[in-house]
């Protein structure tokens, strides 16, 4: 049913992304296991106290029933790459967080302590799917193949969206809180539009499309906070009720700015799904392999006709919320150490070293790898140029708008009267 | 051309299926649009004839409608939303205003919202509370919507038709008194050779007393210039609120020196307001007299049984058209008065 000639439908190309990276989760579309359970509405409604753990604390790995299988294809080349990955996002963040101060960003909110819940779910991901997310999901854009400049274009303060969202396949970061839930479903309701061939298709909801080939789907990034808006649950009972291909991956990092998780519920977070109809699933979003297996599920689910399924990724925002937070106002350094303990770059680091695929050496390469990054995130951004006057006007509307043009033509016809452009003047 | 004699609704559900017989990207989504037709009917019959993938009934939420919409829009889909009635569209707000609006903009064009939102408007027949409301100015005054209202069935199949295949959203505004309203319709007009959905039409031509108007208020003002005794009435009907016909109404002012707008939605900062400064700033020196608004008070919409005391009718525009010809006076409201008083207290 979509045009094919249409940009907004157009699939987009392989070529962009690094091949290499996709294939070392796998390759393949859908990382379903040949011995894995058909996807089941009833798997991981009851949550327990069974949070997903594969890799703790110390590193050590611990077998699970469930959720091997889904990660039975990281081999050590894989999960140094998830490491790298997770050290290099923290190292944007951190130059990040350094261009905020030395004035070349106008805000940042950092996602130290947040890695592994984003680069297990992003890698999760086929190049296809769609991406809906919050503002913090910085690890995210990285996997999406968003750099440099783009990433920071819009805490500059130069642009509304850093990146083209269909290039990426990530719409523009999105500040209202929980809004980008309801889009994600959108999105996964038009998945299943253009999977209709019959003009008199079935209703959402029918189960037509279960057992369908495996397609595309759409995740939503929201934190903790989130969960209390309208607008979630919205999304979530849309979802449910038309079996949408989105998963709903909420990163509670337990603090939504000042407000801890226990103002947003009374009960772990997870258990919301059961209300709505919908797999929930609490996993130890500071262990990257285990968010990895339980994304994979989940999008496994949602492209087989399951539906959608909500992930609570436990993990904790050890920064402020953005740089004009001050958390020491509202938290004590003793939770900060307990996290820090918890740590999710340190813990597969040591759990590579003790299977010998990581040493001092590889430790060096990585960080020279992700200083790099860092070098050419301060180059990407000092080299954003100003916006001109214009681009105020630009773009409002997509058709001819006269109105507005002549708004325009006074107000340059009012800059032209300034005489030099120091004085104020285009 | 082939006409129908069609009511207001059916003239709206004549576009509909002309929308979504050509373009397959048209989808639309509300509340009991499927099986039901919707509450007005105006969908009735285009579940079974599309298939309930393309004309969708949602839950009862009306945020969660317009996102879904947008999402839509990100695949490439046109979304066509019925919002049941004028006063469940507070609850979809953020949506449009933070997100519908502004998603063109902030894209820098890579992301067009080509959403049409239906919303029946206005009062007059007697409805329930939240039933009735007029929240134009709302959406007037939010950059990067369009907004229209439709006076007439041919207009209801035309500028929907339009508004549908606008790749900017707009507000489509249904005047619920008009909805039964009978006219003649070509359904199948050629697009191209149709007036600009943004152009107003002189529907009444006159020399003395401008009246502009839109929706369900264009017949009162038709009504008015039939009745009124000695001076000859022009009556615009704007269609589109945002952007509005800023040229056809100064033109036709600098004509009759005289301007009248009626709304039913509330004074303060509504259309009529932005209409009266725009004109004013044009056509200062071709004023006879200052603009007149007649509109809804200030007040919260009142009871079914109170409707005739707030809805525009023609006793006001006429008063109104008095006033401008300098037959009444010009009746300031209190609140000067009150801050006059007020200051000599202090004093």
């Amino acid at each position: 049913m979509p045009s094919t000639t249409d940009p907004r439908t157009r699939r987009l190309s392989r070529a962009g992304h690094d091949s290499s990276v996709d294939s070392a989760h796998g390759g393949a579309r859908d990382h379903a296991p040949a011995t894995a359970r058909p996807a089941s509405a009833r798997e991981g409604v009851d949550p327990g106290d069974g949070t997903v753990r594969l890799v703790d604390a110390d590193g050590v790995r611990h077998p699970d029933a469930t959720y091997d299988a889904w990660v039975e294809d990281v081999d050590h080349a894989a999960l140094l790459r998830l490491y790298e990955d997770m050290v290099v996002v923290r190292r944007i963040d951190t130059e990040a967080t350094a261009l905020q101060r030395q004035g070349h960003l106008a805000l940042w909110p950092p996602l130290l302590g947040q890695e592994a819940a984003q680069i297990g779910s992003a890698r999760a991901l086929d190049v296809d799917d769609f991406v809906f997310s919050s503002y913090r999901e910085h690890g995210v854009a990285h996997v999406r193949g968003i750099a440099g400049a783009d990433l920071l274009r819009v805490w500059r303060g130069v642009t509304g969206a850093g990146w083209d969202p269909h290039e990426a396949r990530m719409a523009p970061m999105q500040v209202i809180i929980g809004a980008q839930a309801l889009h994600a479903v959108g999105y996964a309701v038009g998945i299943l539009a253009d999977q209709e061939t019959d003009e008199r298709g079935e209703a959402p909801g029918s189960g037509a499309t279960a057992g369908a080939a495996p397609t595309e789907a759409v995740i939503s990034y929201f934190g903790d906070g989130a969960t209390s808006q309208g607008d979630v649950a919205e999304a979530f009972t849309f979802a449910s009720t038309w079996t949408a291909p989105v998963v709903f991956f909420c990163q509670n990092n337990q603090w939504a700015i000042s407000e801890p998780v226990s103002l947003q519920s009374k009960v772990p977070l997870v258990e919301r799904a059961r209300g709505f109809g919908m797999p929930g699933v609490r996993v130890d979003g500071n262990d990257v392999l285990a968010v990895l297996a339980v994304t994979r599920q989940a999008l496994h689910r949602a492209r087989t006709g399951g539906g959608p399924t909500f992930i609570e990724a436990v993990t904790y925002r050890r920064g402020p919320h953005t740089t004009a937070d001050d958390p020491t106002r509202y938290r004590t350094s003793a939770e900060i150490e307990h996290w820090e303990a918890r740590d999710p770059v340190d813990r597969i680091a040591a759990h590579l070293r003790a299977e010998g695929a990581l040493d001092d050496d590889g430790e060096a390469r990585v960080q020279a790898a992700a200083d790099a990054v860092a070098a050419e995130l301060r180059a990407g951004v000092t080299s954003i140029a100003d916006p001109s006057w214009p681009d105020v006007f630009a773009d409002v509307y997509a058709e001819p708008h006269a109105e507005l043009d002549a708004e325009r033509d006074a107000y340059a016809r009012y800059l032209d009267g300034f005489e030099t452009s120091e004085g104020g003047g285009r | 051309m082939t006409t129908q004699t069609m009511t207001l609704a059916q003239g709206l559900n004549a576009g509909l299926r002309q929308a979504l017989r050509d373009d397959d990207h048209v989808v639309l989504l509300g509340e009991d649009i499927g099986a039901l037709g919707g509450v007005f009917r105006v969908t009735d019959g285009l579940q079974r004839e599309f298939g309930p993938r393309r004309v969708v009934d949602t839950p009862l939420a009306e945020s969660g409608i317009l996102g879904t919409a947008i999402g839509m829009a990100y695949r490439g889909y046109r979304s066509v939303v019925e919002i049941q009635f004028d006063g469940f569209v507070y609850v979809a707000f953020d949506q449009i205003v933070s997100q519908v609006a502004k998603m063109h903009a902030r894209t820098r064009g890579k992301v067009p919202m080509p959403l049409t939102i239906r919303i029946p408007v206005a009062g007059g027949i007697g409805a329930a509370e939240h039933h009735s409301e007029s929240p134009e100015a709302y959406f007037v005054h939010t950059a990067g919507l369009r907004v229209v209202s439709v006076s007439n069935p041919q207009d209801a199949s035309t500028v929907l038709r339009q508004a549908i295949a606008c790749d900017d959203p707009v507000i489509f505004f249904e005047p619920k008194r008009l909805y039964h309203v009978k006219g003649e319709v070509d359904p199948a007009v050629d697009l191209a050779d149709a007036p600009p959905m943004s152009a107003a039409h002189v529907v009444r031509p006159g020399r003395d007393v401008t009246v502009a108007t839109w929706g369900s208020h264009v017949a009162t003002g038709i009504d008015a210039a039939e009745a009124y005794d000695g001076a000859s009435i022009e009556v615009i009907d704007l269609r589109s609120l945002s952007p509005w016909d800023a040229d056809a109404v100064t033109e036709s002012v600098r004509r009759t020196g005289r301007l009248v707008v009626v709304h039913e939605g509330p004074r303060q900062a509504g259309v009529g307001a932005e209409i009266c400064a725009t004109v004013t700033e044009r056509c200062f020196e071709h004023l006879e007299a200052p603009p007149v608004r007649i509109t809804g008070h200030d007040v919260p919409y009142p009871p079914a049984k109170l409707e005739g005391h707030h809805v525009p009718d023609l006793d006001r525009v006429c008063f109104a058209v008095d006033q401008v010809l300098g037959r009444v006076p010009l009746d300031v409201p209190t609140v000067s008065a009150a801050v006059r008083s007020g200051g000599e207290m202090a004093a």
